[in-house]
């Protein structure tokens, strides 16, 4: 009979039409604002910079390598490298970036500076309420505003920090095996040189001593679960 | 049929018409007499459909010539979301190329993250491991039905229905998008697939988590078919309209659903047999009208194949690496050569040409975009119909600018 098959929608409508008034599978939406749904875990919005220590600047873990400005589809990333070298998170003397924008506006969210970064140093944030009244500036963002502590990306992202604090500890340790290693073989090779020539012993290691504290990850994740469930 | 003169031939038996002799060449109508009785009377009357026209999905226009309602000529005019996009991915990196191709066909990202994958493999010669193939699949279906639910929704919004099948769809769709979003990070832009595999494994849970949504959702399909499928004014709108025959379809090169909707079977799933494709027996739905309607029930019955395929898949998932050890992400230079790879992606035949001349840009990167050429014979199908039907036959053909304009 003609007009059956938009009955049968009618009724179709009908029942979803009193289901979102009591059937959690059709109410499906949330008041935005007031209500949030968290974000999942793997959410990316836009890279932020991660630092170690008490002092964002200080603490960068970026050492201006420029790979990801390189690498950048949209070239977002600009960096100036700096002059002078401090020591990183594992004691190592490295350039640091004087200048590290991302233009905002631009980036289009992709992660490959993420992907590509050697030294996990650029992360995705999950924020994205960053609308602005500045149509010029207001997108560009600096250093000092991508600073975010590494606490943050294991609040975000747990399974990615876990991973990514384990690469780190095992660079650490590498480092100051290593440290340790120079220090002696230094201090072995001045022992012998003080006993060849007292005057030869002036020559002290400088550099390689007295590495900078390690940053500890707050998991105790050990080094073997640096690679993802495999 | 006289020269351009406007002066009728014989005072009496003629009188003059606008008659229209649109030729790629000329921008506006030529004006020719036409005897009385031999065709049309009255007016006809240019409308510029688009760019801004909401049932273009997109930036496109449509220059219909109309007598009364009837379409007498239908121009596409497209290039309004043109991107450089070719030419952007012959000065990246093969891997800076990849988050572009999901702003090809946007609502599909992770099936053209495939097609480029897929064609960069055959370039560098990578293996892909065995469990990014299926995560590959899983990821590929999903986007199947994601996109031909959508695809419903959107032909019922211009028919007219406004809201309800639309929103229905959209609230599906959110499910399967909630599932991407887990996986790859985000909603569209996925960014997912890397050459030999993918970018990342599984998250924990998330395998319960799409069986739940595949087990759900043919009590969505049932639900959208009985609003929509038997319906009478769903079926006058849609049956013979728009129709397109296999010969012309063929000749056009028009693929994926549209292409099977006129009964030809081709589809590259089983032609190709890419992927595991072959481990799955999936049924291809053919049509035997080629109208809007029929084009309808074919994405209504993918889906339903798509979940055959996703089901299995879901529960055969082996552990292993998601990625080829041998990939390199950085510094990555396939050795000169040519590679064509294509997969079925809902909307048809995408594939990507690439030739590398052994730097890091690939010397020649070319789209074969299934919605730009299934496009191409719109007037075909909409010539002597309404303008109404013009819009839904436009609507069943299923472009995304993104990938017409690229």
């Amino acid at each position: 009979m003609l007009g059956t098959g938009i009955l049968r929608g009618m009724v179709e409508t009908a029942k979803n039409f009193a289901g979102s008034y009591h059937d959690p599978e059709r109410l499906t939406t949330v008041e935005y604002p007031e209500q949030r749904i968290a974000p999942k875990e793997n959410a990316r919005q836009f890279p932020f910079l991660v630092h170690d220590t008490e002092d964002p600047m200080k603490g960068l873990r970026c050492v201006a390598c420029q790979i990801c400005e390189k690498e950048c589809p949209p070239q977002c990333i600009y960096i100036v490298k700096s002059k002078d070298k401090r020591a990183d998170y594992k004691g190592q003397m490295q350039l640091y970036p004087v200048t590290f924008d991302i233009d905002l506006s631009v980036c289009m969210s992709c992660q490959i500076c993420v992907e590509v970064c050697p030294f996990e140093s650029i992360k995705m944030d999950t924020e994205f309420e960053l609308s602005n009244t500045d149509r010029f500036g207001g997108l560009l963002v600096n250093k000092h505003q991508l600073a975010k502590s590494n606490e943050h990306y294991r609040k975000i992202h747990p399974t990615e920090a876990a991973v990514s604090d384990a690469a780190l500890a095992v660079e650490v340790a590498k480092a100051q095996a290593k440290a340790k290693a120079d220090v002696e073989a230094k201090a072995k090779a001045a022992a012998e040189a003080k006993a060849k020539a007292e005057a030869a012993a002036a020559a002290g290691p400088v550099g390689a001593v007295a590495p900078a504290p390690a940053p500890k990850p707050s998991s105790p994740a050990a080094a073997t679960a640096a690679a993802p469930a495999a | 049929m006289s020269t351009d003169t406007e002066a009728p031939v014989d005072g009496t038996q003629f009188m003059t018409f606008h008659d229209l002799a649109y030729d790629a060449g000329k921008t506006d109508f030529q004006r020719k007499a036409q005897p009385v009785g031999q065709g049309r009377e009255g007016e006809l009357l240019e409308v510029a459909m688009g760019p801004q026209h909401p049932s273009t999905h997109g930036v496109f226009r449509m220059d219909v010539v109309l007598d009364g309602e009837t379409v007498v000529k239908l121009k596409p005019v497209f290039g309004y979301l043109h991107r450089n996009h070719e030419k952007i991915a012959e000065n990246t990196s093969y891997l800076g190329s990849m988050p572009y191709t999901d702003r090809l066909d946007y609502f599909c990202s992770l099936t053209n993250n495939w097609a480029y994958a897929l064609s960069v493999e055959k370039l560098a010669g990578l293996q892909v491991p065995e469990r990014a193939e299926y995560i590959r699949l899983i990821t590929a279906e999903l986007t199947r039905v994601l996109n031909h639910t959508c695809l419903a929704g959107f032909l019922l919004q211009d028919m007219g229905a406004l809201g309800t099948p639309l929103m229905y769809a959209f609230r599906e769709r959110e499910k399967i998008l909630d599932l991407i979003e887990s996986l790859t990070g985000a909603r569209m832009m996925c960014n997912y697939m890397r050459f030999g595999g993918c970018r990342c494994d599984l998250p924990a849970g998330w395998l319960d988590a799409a069986k739940k949504v595949v087990a759900e959702y043919p009590k969505f399909l049932d639900e959208f078919e009985t609003l929509l499928s038997g319906n009478e004014i769903l079926m006058a709108r849609t049956q013979g309209v728009g129709k397109l025959s296999a010969e012309l379809a063929v000749n056009a090169g028009i693929t994926g659903p549209m292409l099977r909707a006129s009964g030809v079977d081709y589809d590259l799933r089983k032609v190709d047999n890419y992927g595991i494709y072959s481990r799955y027996p999936f049924r291809v739905p053919l049509g035997d009208h080629g109208d809007v309607y029929d084009r309808y029930m074919i994405r209504m019955l993918e889906m339903r194949e798509s979940l055959k395929i996703l089901e299995p898949a879901l529960k055969d998932i082996p552990e292993g690496p998601v990625v080829d050890p041998k990939a390199k992400l950085r510094g990555f230079r396939p050795k000169p050569g040519e590679a064509y790879g294509r997969i079925e992606t809902p909307k048809g035949e995408l594939g990507f040409y690439l030739i590398s001349d052994g730097s890091p840009n690939p010397y020649r990167y070319r789209v074969r975009p299934p919605s730009l050429i299934n496009l191409t014979i719109l007037e075909d199908m909409c010539l002597g119909q309404t303008i109404a039907d013009a819009v839904i036959t436009l609507g069943s053909v299923d472009i995304v600018l993104g990938e017409v304009d690229r």
